[in-house]
């Protein structure tokens, strides 16, 4: 199952190097993992996506992360109502004549076209992991030559209701 | 007049600091006795400082070496053990010991050199990325970019390796930092905001425990070597007479609990003893403080304390639920609970049933052996090595059969004699180990049981015996062979011995008349017997090359992928 984990740390060098070294030397998988500053300095928000077999495996990696000198605060939010969001990049194979075509998918995914070639176009993509993940599928046959994805990263909301059954914001 | 001239030497004074002086400047502070380290281009700034500097510094003749000596200074004294080394190969020679360190939880602070800041990434003579490399095996390690950050560093390091669950920490000195002037920095705070280890346990476990305690039929406790960083063996002594409830030992904790004492049911785990392994395998209430579960001590986790409710007080909270799922866990130094739970004085379990089994296991199944006068057996050695010393020596031991052997057969009375490469298994430990517990404690008999094959990993060593004039007994059981992987090989790999004999030893009298150490070659009990009566008081060096038999084995065993309650060789 997938486990949505965000971090905070205090931006030291080779603190990331030890929080993706304790996932290798634990044998955990990382699916994604995104960075970057927070509101304040010194401070990073690392966001990771993992995917674990069972509860207790996501309970070693919160603790094993925990327990590093650099990381002040670590949080499991899967459970909670999240806003997740990830952004992708795409390159695709576009011709004048399959141009329209390709916009009229881009509309309902609220994707944009951010840059035109002679024949290729770049669409950038944000929203959740399964929405970007639906959206290269159907572009998938105009032949895509580059993908660049950022990772997920996510807060919890600000209002959680008391019995939510899905994890995931809709939007 | 003489005001401005004492300010004008206040001014200087603050304008000729070194890195290298704010480094030795933060040891005093720490009052650091020893620096085991060995010098070279990448901290000649250190050592210049180090040459007019009054802290004790042993060079031993190898990093490894210097490192193992200080974790054997660590275990024995409860402090820090600090390590210098250079950059590229000298750094890279300590990895063994951080590793060991790590798996041991021994509290390290350890000095690497570094090329100089400006040069670092370009593959510079003697470069290593130690930061890169040590990251999984270090609690925590930096390196130092400014002059002024090095009293705060240091301060935090010791802070960090001594405090919480201790462990190895590792500064990255760069050599320009180190030989850099500065403004001598005010004192240092230590910031560590992500750093704060729960201390005190949660008042309500401890209720929950004392009950469960309270209402047990078979309960037991195993004590690791929790008990002993915490320095909680007095407090345990007590809980245990209060509540009356049997005590086993992981490898690392002996001597954390008397082993003469009635409630002490011995050693659990792979070589462990019949009635202590039982004791985990039947117990209805299983109570851990301080040990983290390792598969050496549960055997396969399917079979382990299958009917009871498992308990487990340790600082660090990761280790609980990591292997064994725990129905009541408790965060929180170990001498905090002790203190904690004596005074509950929870109503003691009624569970005479359960020490009468105990007690009848006790009596059927002690460790056994087959006597000889030649070839000599290692057991009865270890035997008289305690008996010659009154089972009040500090023994440190290496890796394999031997180190088996001893935790069996010289059982501790008092916490802190045990010196051991319990995780990592480091072969080559426990000659530099007993260097360091020597110089951790001069008036202790410190006794190295190793074996002939570890021996050799670090034999180089007794060069700093002998220039020190450490006392220390080393008792070689020698094999001709790679005891521990022989006894595996005969049976699990059909008696194919592929490099595991050693026919062709050197002669360890002959090399130790190198050191200039005094060494006999023993091969009956007889002999055994006379020699050790000569020497055991020596106030020098002695090297003992036991001849022990070749194919003895380590029993009672516990096969790997077998539970603790199906081991093997527990009776003749």
């Amino acid at each position: 199952m997938k486990r949505i984990i965000t971090l905070t740390v205090l931006n030291r060098p080779g603190v990331l190097n030890r929080i993706t070294n304790l996932f290798s030397k634990r044998n955990y998988n990382i699916e994604s993992i995104s960075v970057g500053e927070t509101e304040q300095e010194g401070i990073s928000r690392i966001t990771c996506v993992v995917n674990v077999d069972n509860d207790r495996v996501i309970e070693q990696i919160t603790k094993q992360v925990n327990k590093q000198i650099d990381v002040l605060k670590v949080a499991d939010i899967s459970d909670q109502a999240v806003v997740a969001r990830e952004l992708a990049l795409i390159k695709v194979q576009s011709t004048p004549q399959n141009r329209n075509e390709i916009y009229s998918l881009i509309e309902p995914f609220r994707a944009s076209v951010i840059d035109v070639g002679k024949d290729s176009l770049i669409i950038q993509i944000t929203g959740e992991s399964e929405k970007i993940e639906a959206f290269i599928e159907l572009i998938k046959p105009y032949g895509i030559k580059e993908l660049a994805r950022t990772g997920t990263t996510a807060f919890p909301r600000s209002s959680q209701r008391s019995n939510h059954k899905t994890n995931y914001s809709i939007v | 007049m003489l005001q401005q001239a004492a300010f004008t030497k206040v001014e200087a004074e603050k304008k000729t600091v070194t890195g290298a002086d704010l480094l030795l400047e933060a040891l005093k502070k720490e009052e650091v006795e020893v620096i085991f380290g060995y010098p070279g281009g990448a901290v000649l700034p250190i050592y210049d400082k180090i040459y007019d500097c009054d802290i004790m510094h042993v060079l031993p003749r190898h990093e490894q070496g210097g490192i193992h000596a200080a974790e054997g200074y660590a275990r024995v004294s409860g402090k820090a053990g600090v390590v210098i080394a250079t950059s590229g190969p000298g750094a890279t020679n300590v990895v063994t010991g951080l590793a060991d360190a790590m798996m041991d939880s021994l509290p390290l602070v350890v000095f690497t050199g570094q090329v100089a800041t400006g040069v670092i990434g370009t593959d510079a003579f003697q470069e290593a990325d130690i930061l890169g490399i040590t990251t999984p095996i270090t609690k925590y390690n930096c390196q130092i970019r400014n002059i002024e950050e090095i009293p705060r560093i240091i301060k935090e390091a010791f802070h960090i390796a001594t405090t919480g669950r201790p462990g190895p920490v590792l500064i990255d000195f760069p050599k320009d930092i180190a030989a850099g002037l500065v403004e001598r920095p005010a004192e240092p705070e230590i910031s560590l905001p992500g750093y704060q280890p729960t201390i005190e346990p949660n008042y309500l476990q401890i209720r929950k425990l004392t009950e469960a305690v309270s209402s047990a039929k078979r309960p037991v406790i195993l004590a690791g070597a929790g008990i002993l960083f915490s320095k909680a063996s007095d407090l345990l002594l007590e809980y245990v007479e209060q509540q009356k409830v049997p005590v086993v030992h992981t490898l690392l904790g002996l001597g954390g609990f008397p082993a003469d004492h009635p409630l002490f049911l011995g050693l659990a785990g792979m070589h462990g003893c019949y009635t202590a392994n039982m004791a985990l395998y039947e117990c209805d209430l299983l109570v851990n403080i301080g040990a983290r579960f390792d598969d050496r001590l549960t055997g396969n986790l399917a079979h382990f304390a299958p009917n009871a409710t498992v308990a487990h007080i340790d600082i660090d909270p990761a280790e609980i639920g990591k292997n064994v799922p725990t129905a009541i866990p408790v965060v929180g130094d170990a001498k905090e609970a002790l203190t904690m739970l004596v005074k509950q004085e929870g109503k003691p379990p009624e569970h005479s049933e359960w020490m009468q089994t105990l007690e009848g296991y006790k009596k059927e199944n002690p460790y056994w052996y087959e006597n000889s006068d030649s070839p000599l057996k290692p057991q009865r050695v270890t035997e008289m090595l305690y008996e010659k010393t009154n089972g009040e020596g500090i023994v440190v031991t290496d890796v394999g059969q031997h180190q088996m052997w001893a935790a069996q057969y010289y059982p501790l009375k008092n916490p802190d004699r045990w010196v051991t490469s319990g995780g990592l298994g480091t072969m080559g430990f426990g000659l530099p180990a007993a260097i360091g517990a020597q110089i951790a404690d001069p008036s202790a008999t410190v006794i190295a049981i190793l074996g002939d094959a570890g021996f050799q990993m670090s034999t180089q060593e007794l060069a700093v015996i002998r220039e020190m004039n450490l006392p220390i007994k080393i008792a070689i059981f020698n094999n001709r062979s790679l005891g521990m992987v022989r006894q595996w090989q005969q049976i699990f790999y059909q008696e194919r011995y592929s490099h595991s004999k050693i026919p062709s030893q050197p002669s360890f009298v002959k090399l130790a008349d190198a050191y200039d150490i005094k060494a006999y070659e023993i091969n009956s009990e007889q002999e055994a017997e006379k020699i050790l009566a000569e020497v055991m008081k020596d106030k020098e060096p002695v090297l003992l090359d036991f001849r022990v038999a070749e194919n003895e084995n380590v029993y009672p065993m516990i096969a790997p992928g077998k539970g603790l309650h199906e081991m093997v060789g527990v009776k003749k």
